[in-house]
């Protein structure tokens, strides 16, 4: 491995981390912002120039927060859950290819931390990982309300992989590669694949707001009826790491949504690393958007959802993906 | 202040909100499956709340900077009133509120002065006690005590609750014709004059 290689990877690892991390505080003011004005309220104002220094506040706060562990939990499992929660968030980015490559003084960055054969596989299993942050923390609190929490998330976490995994798999035989970079060259010649794969672009979009617990499947830590779920128990930073995790992780499939299925940052211009930004933007938007809009379902709704709906359309959608390429 | 006069709120534009009945049978919820799925309602959920956040339509009262209007009826912080005539104390120390006040919290001491007139010497409102039921004020026969609009009501020490001199109207606002009537509990409503019809004799 020559020190070139060494020295880029470091550096583009270094970045990822702070850029989203940075972008994770800045995700939170937008959510409140955003929210606010769907609700006919303003959000924060009181903080710098229009609330902006409200995302300052909120990390010097939780920093300086005392960091209790309460006496009835399992410490090391109940130290080390958030941790897994952020940790698996940023690994998942390292598949990813954010932007086209570009040339600077010269050396040709390719934006990607690794560009590996199983990319799709690498981003969504690392990703499921992650649900052992919830898992763990819940059950490790000594507390019900994050004991139901676990229970949930283990539910959902691994009914909804089942709809990720097979709605993405209708697109990854038609390009014949896990590695996204080859998702967007095949999308350069044939087009998007959203137009041949319309129902697993839908189901993967719907699979990643479970995979986010983001609000029509919000029940893993829904506030009205189990508190803060297995972050009810946590203080400080710790519980700022889950917090973390979670608008990476939006973050992070907001990129991998438009790179699967609308073509991703095409031919590698300036225009279409834009593009991807832009599209990275309206999914993420689109988090925020249907947190204001639409109520949560019941677990129990969650699941006829998943098991009833989705996961037979998903398989259809593979079997008829499949004649289709056979003949 | 016309709108929180209006006691006739069914005229102000309510209606029934036509809401079926949940289906009971396996058929009817079918349907509403159906008719849910492809009316497309949670779309018009995201409509509206992106047609809100286009009209930028804020109601948020940025409330130490700004502060909403309040009823005349509001019942806050105790206000004592002079007489318009001679700028004296309208109390006349007859002890109906000390009487009805439910939470025991106003006293009064009063003596007969030279002139065989009875005065008061104490007044007190221990406000700490005070749940601002409004009786004292709709009892008063002088409306003498009344309720004002002061919500905010915060303080370091409890004596700070029970200040008469606070609530009495100064003695400079008087000489400016500056006192406020109160509006609300035991004040003659607006638009009382027309609402007032003849005792019915015919009987």
């Amino acid at each position: 491995m020559d020190n070139a290689y060494l020295i880029e990877t470091v550096i583009k690892v270094v970045v990822i981390l702070l850029v989203f991390s940075a972008l994770a505080g800045i995700g939170t003011y937008f959510e409140r912002k955003i929210l606010a004005f769907m609700q006919r309220r303003l959000g924060p104002m009181n903080v710098g120039p229009y609330g902006l220094l409200q995302v300052a506040a909120d990390g010097i706060k939780l920093f300086a927060k005392e960091d209790i562990i309460p006496s009835g939990v399992v410490v090391p499992i109940f130290k080390i859950a958030p941790v897994i929660t952020a940790a698996t968030a940023f690994m998942a980015a390292a598949a990813i290819p954010f932007l086209p490559s570009f040339t600077v003084f010269g050396y040709e960055v390719h934006p990607i931390v690794a560009d590996i054969n199983i990319g799709i596989l690498y981003v969504l299993g690392v990703m499921a990982i992650g649900l052992f942050g919830p898992l763990l923390g819940g059950m490790a609190s000594a507390n019900k309300f994050a004991l139901l929490s676990a229970a949930r998330a283990a539910a959902v976490f691994i009914s909804y992989e089942v709809v990720t995994g097979l709605a993405a798999l209708a697109p990854i035989m038609m390009v014949g590669s896990l590695s996204l970079i080859d998702f967007n060259n095949y999308q350069i010649e044939n087009g998007w694949i959203v137009w041949s794969q319309p129902v697993a672009f839908i189901l993967f979009w719907i699979a990643a707001f479970a995979e986010t617990g983001r609000t029509p499947f919000h029940l893993i830590a829904n506030d009205h009826e189990i508190i803060d779920g297995f972050g009810t128990e946590y203080s400080g930073m710790r519980w700022g790491l889950f917090f973390i995790g979670e608008y990476a992780n939006m973050f992070f499939i907001s990129f991998v949504i438009p790179i699967i299925f609308l073509g991703g940052f095409g031919d590698g211009t300036v225009l279409g690393a834009f593009a991807l930004l832009g599209k990275m933007a309206f999914f993420f938007f689109f988090f925020l958007w249907t947190r204001a809009a639409w109520p949560d379902v019941r677990p129990d709704q969650l699941m006829w959802l998943c098991w009833k709906v989705l996961m037979p359309l998903a398989v259809i959608n593979v079997v008829i993906t499949g004649f289709v390429m056979m003949f | 202040m016309e709108q929180f006069n209006n006691r006739n709120v069914a005229d102000n534009g309510y209606f029934m909100v036509d809401i079926e009945d949940y289906p009971t049978d396996g058929w009817g919820k079918f349907k509403r499956v159906i008719d849910r799925t492809f009316k497309l309602e949670l779309f018009v959920g995201l409509w509206v709340v992106m047609r809100e956040m286009i009209k930028f339509d804020i109601h948020t009262i940025s409330y130490p900077a700004e502060k909403m209007p309040i009823g005349p009826r509001y019942r806050a912080v105790h206000e004592m009133k002079r007489l318009w005539e001679s700028d004296a104390e309208r109390c006349i120390g007859c002890g109906l509120c000390e009487k009805i006040c439910i939470s025991d919290c106003i006293r009064m001491d009063t003596k007969i002065d030279e002139e065989s007139r009875k005065e008061v010497t104490e007044y007190t409102i221990n406000l700490g006690r005070c749940i601002f039921c409004g009786y004292c004020a709709e009892v008063c026969p002088e409306l003498a005590i009344t309720h004002g609009g002061e919500y905010e009501q915060a303080s370091e020490q409890r004596e700070h609750f029970i200040d008469y001199d606070y609530m009495l109207t100064p003695i400079d606002v008087m000489k400016q014709n500056a006192q406020k009537e109160f509006e609300g509990f035991g004040a003659i409503t607006p638009h009382e004059d027309e609402r007032v019809t003849k005792t019915p004799l015919s009987y």
